[in-house]
């Protein structure tokens, strides 16, 4: 897994609440392979019925081009398990997500590929989405290891993550690998689980 | 003496492998469930060389891709598609895990499948690589979603890092009125606290309304507690309980049945256990619910008007309510009972158990629907019972399509959709923009009330039907 450890970049505002996981990528294109999925991000949002382009979504708008970071409102990506929802954003270019609140299973995929969700109050959020939309292109700062994220008025914000998520980002560590060296636990584990509840 | 403790704690405790400093667990999961999704959990691991550690703890059944009026995978168009429900067959024989199939009468949608069939059980930790894994809380397991690098955790190590979520009880107390479901009190519930309501939270649904309920109204129930933000959702274990799993294939038998039984009288939440947060509802002041919106919190007794959004309380909220009755087409002050609704679909993990189609068959009785209406069973067995109640004739006897099981509807992979502008009363769980096909208007009710929906061509109370 990549490491995640700084992110300098154009951020994109998006100013629903509850925005869901279908929104981010709608259902019809989960069954594809990863690669034919990348031009489906925000699908419905960002093109009309006839799939014209629509010129007043962000990801349309040539400013906002190459940016890495989402700013959102509250219950960001609320809804279904799909991993989908956070891997068309990474392979969008969008590694780090800043909101109020997220949905939790959302926010449990994002460490498993290398991206960042961060919870911020939601008045930050919402002067950052603001000053996102008076300067289209503006840029946010994030750093991991200090915890940090600066915004395009030079305003410093710290943030909590856990320091399990924080070492496992840092590092691109994959939990497998860690959950492996707890082998012996989890075989005592099985062993008195056969015990205790012999009927599984 | 030791403290008090919640059901949530309790299962959560014994299911500890390793608590490190940093506030992480290794929780060992009991039970994992897997459906023609799980087709990447399955590739990640081929990735890694790795074989599943567990295959005796895999249930499978293919749910999100089957057609719902063709048994045959050869009939699934989208090749794609067509491979992931053929991997399910691949990757469940190569590793061992057990597989009801298409064909199989046990096959159908992995929450209905899996109670049914005394997979879930109480005191157990079961994930699935699904949403709505929450219903399977219903029977006092703790159960909940996960992606699909997660789902390829549990395979490789039958275990997953949390950190532990805060418990929230929710109790329904008093007597809910006659037609009143497991349904019209989730969306009471969600539209109460809000659809970010729980984030963080394992609910614990209390209260001698929810104890009154059967186990497919506390599985609707639970289903949803993800759409109230809920991590899971669960219900205490009692006779209830006991009596649905006595004799499931799944369940326990002879010695190992008395054994089981003696623990799970253990894993309701004590006496004076402490929650983070408790809300209350008196089940007497719930009506039949319909959402309006494109959010499940957007729900509206069957009595009220589509909402203003002048009376939004902050201009957030304004702007989501006018954005919402615009892709909904709604005038605002509408009477619900005057919209007009285009088609009808009963089904999904929230409404498609027996329970759900003799409440359905009910309203049915007698009547003719007058817009386009699908019943689609939750499994084969669930299909199998109702044809021997007879229920499938008075679906047909009343212009309703009987088809076949799977998430059909509901979400649409498998090409079931209803097409731009049409609208949809769905006893399904999500009313989000475009769930159910591109520009679909989807709202959300019982079986019963969406009966009620088919055979007046506009939502209707179906307590004015009895």
């Amino acid at each position: 897994m990549e490491a995640f450890t700084t992110l300098d970049a154009i951020a994109i505002p998006i100013d629903q609440p509850n925005l869901d996981t279908d929104q981010i990528i709608p259902a019809r294109f989960l069954g594809k392979p990863r690669d034919m999925q990348v031009s489906a991000l925000f699908h419905d949002l960002r093109y009309t019925p006839d799939r014209a382009p629509r010129p007043d979504f962000v990801t349309n708008m040539p400013a906002f081009a190459g940016a890495k970071i989402v700013v959102a409102e509250r219950n960001f990506a609320c809804g279904s398990s799909r991993e989908n929802a956070v891997t068309v954003m990474v392979d969008n270019g969008l590694r780090a997500f800043i909101a109020p609140s997220f949905g939790d299973i959302f926010f449990n995929n994002c460490f498993q590929n290398g991206a960042l969700p961060i919870r911020l109050d939601a008045a930050r959020a919402a002067e950052l989405r603001g000053m996102l939309h008076a300067a289209p292109g503006a840029r946010i700062r994030i750093d991991l290891a200090s915890q940090t994220v600066v915004g395009p008025d030079g305003k410093s914000d710290r943030f909590e993550i856990d320091s399990f998520r924080k070492d496992c980002l840092l590092r691109g560590a994959d939990e497998v690998s860690l959950t492996l060296s707890y082998d012996e636990d989890i075989r005592a584990f099985e062993t008195r689980q056969r015990q205790e509840m012999s009927w599984l | 003496m030791a403290a008090a403790r919640t059901m949530f704690e309790k299962i959560w405790q014994r299911h500890v492998v390793v608590d490190r400093d940093d506030g992480y667990t290794l929780l060992y999961i009991d039970r994992h469930l897997m459906h023609d999704g799980s087709a990447a959990g399955f590739a990640k691991l081929r990735e890694r060389n790795m074989k599943l550690r567990r295959p005796d703890r895999g249930f499978a059944t293919p749910d999100h891709y089957v057609r719902s009026d063709s048994r045959s995978v050869a009939d699934i168009a989208d090749p794609h598609h067509r491979s992931l429900v053929e991997q399910i067959r691949t990757n469940t024989a190569e590793s061992g895990v057990t597989l009801f199939d298409l064909g199989d009468e046990r096959q159908g949608i992995a929450h209905v499948v899996g109670p049914e069939q005394g997979v879930t059980q109480p005191g157990l930790t079961l994930v699935c690589g699904d949403s709505h894994t929450s219903t399977h809380g219903a029977l006092g397991a703790l159960a909940f979603g996960i992606g699909s690098s997660e789902v390829a955790h549990v395979m490789a190590t039958q275990c997953l890092w949390q950190r532990k979520p805060k418990a929230m009880r929710v109790s329904v107390d008093g007597t809910l009125g006659a037609g009143i479901t497991g349904k019209d009190v989730i969306l009471a519930i969600i539209a109460r606290i809000g659809t970010a309501g729980a984030v963080g939270h394992v609910i614990e649904y209390a209260g001698s309304a929810i104890r009154g309920l059967s186990i497919e109204g506390r599985l609707t129930v639970c289903n949803m507690s993800i759409e109230a933000g809920g991590k899971a959702g669960m219900v205490a274990p009692d006779d209830t309980t006991i009596a649905y799993l006595e004799g499931r294939p799944f369940s326990p038998k002879a010695a190992e049945w008395d054994k089981a039984v003696a623990f799970w009288r253990t894993v309701p939440s004590d006496e004076g256990a402490i929650f983070d947060r408790d809300v209350s509802l008196d089940a007497a002041s719930i009506t039949p619910m319909v959402t309006w919106g494109t959010s499940p919190e957007d729900a509206l007794s069957i009595t009220g008007r589509i909402p203003e959004p002048s009376t939004a309380p902050d201009a957030a909220k304004k702007d989501s309510m006018k954005r919402a009755l615009d892709y909904m087409g709604l005038v605002p002050g509408t009477l619900l009972e005057q919209v007009p609704v285009d088609r009808v679909f009963i089904g999904s993990c929230t409404n498609s158990r027996i329970e759900d189609l003799r409440a359905a068959a009910q309203v049915a009785r007698g009547r003719k629907v007058v817009i386009p209406s699908w019943v689609v069973a939750g499994s084969g067995l669930v299909k199998k019972q109702a044809e021997a109640e007879g229920l499938d004739k008075i679906f047909l006897a009343a212009g309703f399509e009987w088809r076949e099981p799977g998430c059909s509807m509901c979400v649409g992979m498998n090409g079931d959709t209803g097409k731009p502008q049409e609208r949809i009363a769905s006893t399904s769980n999500r009313n989000f923009i475009g769930r159910q096909g591109p520009g679909v208007r989807t709202h959300l009710l019982s079986p019963a009330m969406a009966v009620a929906a088919a055979v007046a061509g506009h939502f209707a109370d179906v307590r004015k039907l009895a």
